[in-house]
């Protein structure tokens, strides 16, 4: 099977050091504008993400799906015009299954994730910095544990770089249009039943 | 396993318009913008990143980096000793600006919106918990903050890097990480907000 994450293009930074001139400049530009656009989408909100883990208020999903459909068309059309590379993580269903339910039970405690939590900063609802602090623990806790979980959890289920189009054998520029046709229409039905 | 998370999905709905959960989110401030805007605009943010920078949207590692920092300051032998930071030492690499200005962009977004908030407790939170509740916001908070960072690191990623730059690239594991992600977070918030 092909490396789904195989470069297509030369990266445009060295990989070893800090960020350079041009970086430094992408990664303001960027940033700024996914806080400005988690803020606007209200997705910094504590009554929004809590509502969509409690299924009354659905901007959460809405947003997630829009940029997943927009961004899937654009990134493999890029790849396929070998204008971008992919950046896929590999698949590891045991490290993965765990830490995803267990990322998502904090995920109702906290009511922020850690990207939203940072736009809430911004928008001045200090409640989140219990939540970094926690964050920060957190993270600290797993590097205590890293080297254990390395050797156990982590190698549980690995498969390496994984997509859904290689593991179905399906090309994956018409598998990402298929999927994101799909995806508008179920964006289309949960409007209909959920306009909020 | 497809039948268990059917069946998930068929229950956790039905669940949710049984039960009473004492608020509903939907009486709140929502989102500023359209949200399919937002996504619409967070995916091609996600064209940006790949071709001018060769680089995800994500934000979880941020709050490694910082714990890193600290830990380097109280402990450095200990800290750099740690598998998880030998592999991911702690710098103010692309990732880490990115998520520093995603915090100004929520500042940006909030404060021409005349949406900034500066207050310690959602009125959401407060019409469910009471005005005396900042302690056990704290706690929650924190202990979530927790959760969501071991989850994050064990999983490889949050909501930002799984949950849209991995599923929009059709990362297997990134689609099973999302899926666990909302499971736990849709069936613990539900029982944070029945049971407590």
């Amino acid at each position: 099977m092909i490396d789904p994450g195989k470069p297509v293009k030369e990266s445009s930074e060295p990989s070893t050091e800090g960020p350079s001139g041009k970086s430094i400049v992408t990664a303001i530009v960027f940033g700024l504008a996914f806080g400005f656009l988690l803020q606007k989408g209200g997705v910094a909100k504590y009554n929004v993400l809590i509502g969509q883990l409690l299924l009354q208020d659905f901007t959460v999903v809405k947003i997630m799906v829009s940029a997943i459909i927009v961004g899937m068309v654009g990134i493999f059309t890029l790849n396929y015009f070998a204008k971008v590379n992919l950046h896929i993580k590999p698949t590891r269903i045991g490290a993965q299954t765990i830490g995803g339910l267990v990322f998502g039970a904090g995920f109702a405690l906290i009511a922020y994730c850690p990207g939203t939590g940072a736009a809430a900063l911004g928008q001045g609802s200090w409640d989140v910095l219990f939540g970094m602090a926690g964050l920060m623990a957190g993270s600290y806790l797993f590097a205590e544990m890293s080297g254990l979980l390395k050797k156990t959890v982590e190698t549980w289920g690995e498969k390496g770089k994984l997509t859904l189009p290689d593991i179905l054998h399906i090309p994956r520029l018409p598998f990402a249009y298929a999927t994101a046709v799909l995806l508008t229409v179920g964006l289309f039905f949960l409007q209909r039943f959920y306009p909020r | 396993m497809k039948r268990w998370l059917l069946t998930a999905l068929v229950i956790l709905p039905s669940f949710a318009s049984a039960a009473d959960f004492g608020v509903d989110a939907a009486n709140y401030d929502g989102p500023a913008w359209s949200p399919y805007l937002v996504g619409g605009l967070i995916g091609l943010l996600s064209w940006f990143t790949f071709y001018f920078a060769d680089k995800t949207i994500g934000a979880s590692s941020f709050y490694a980096t910082l714990a890193g920092y600290v830990g380097k300051l109280v402990a450095r032998k200990h800290t750099e000793s740690l598998n998880y930071y030998k592999s991911n030492p702690p710098a103010v690499d692309w990732g880490f600006l990115f998520v520093v200005f995603t915090i100004i962009g929520g500042f940006i977004a909030a404060w021409t919106g005349g949406e900034f908030r500066n207050e310690w407790l959602h009125p959401m939170w407060v019409d469910r918990f009471g005005e005396n509740s900042m302690v056990l916001r704290g706690i929650v908070g924190f202990a979530g903050g927790v959760l969501m960072a071991f989850g994050a690191r064990l999983a490889g990623g949050c909501t930002s890097g799984h949950g849209i730059s991995g599923t929009l690239q059709l990362n297997a594991g990134s689609w099973l990480t999302s899926v666990c992600m909302f499971v736990a977070g849709i069936a613990t918030a539900m029982l944070l907000y029945t049971a407590l």
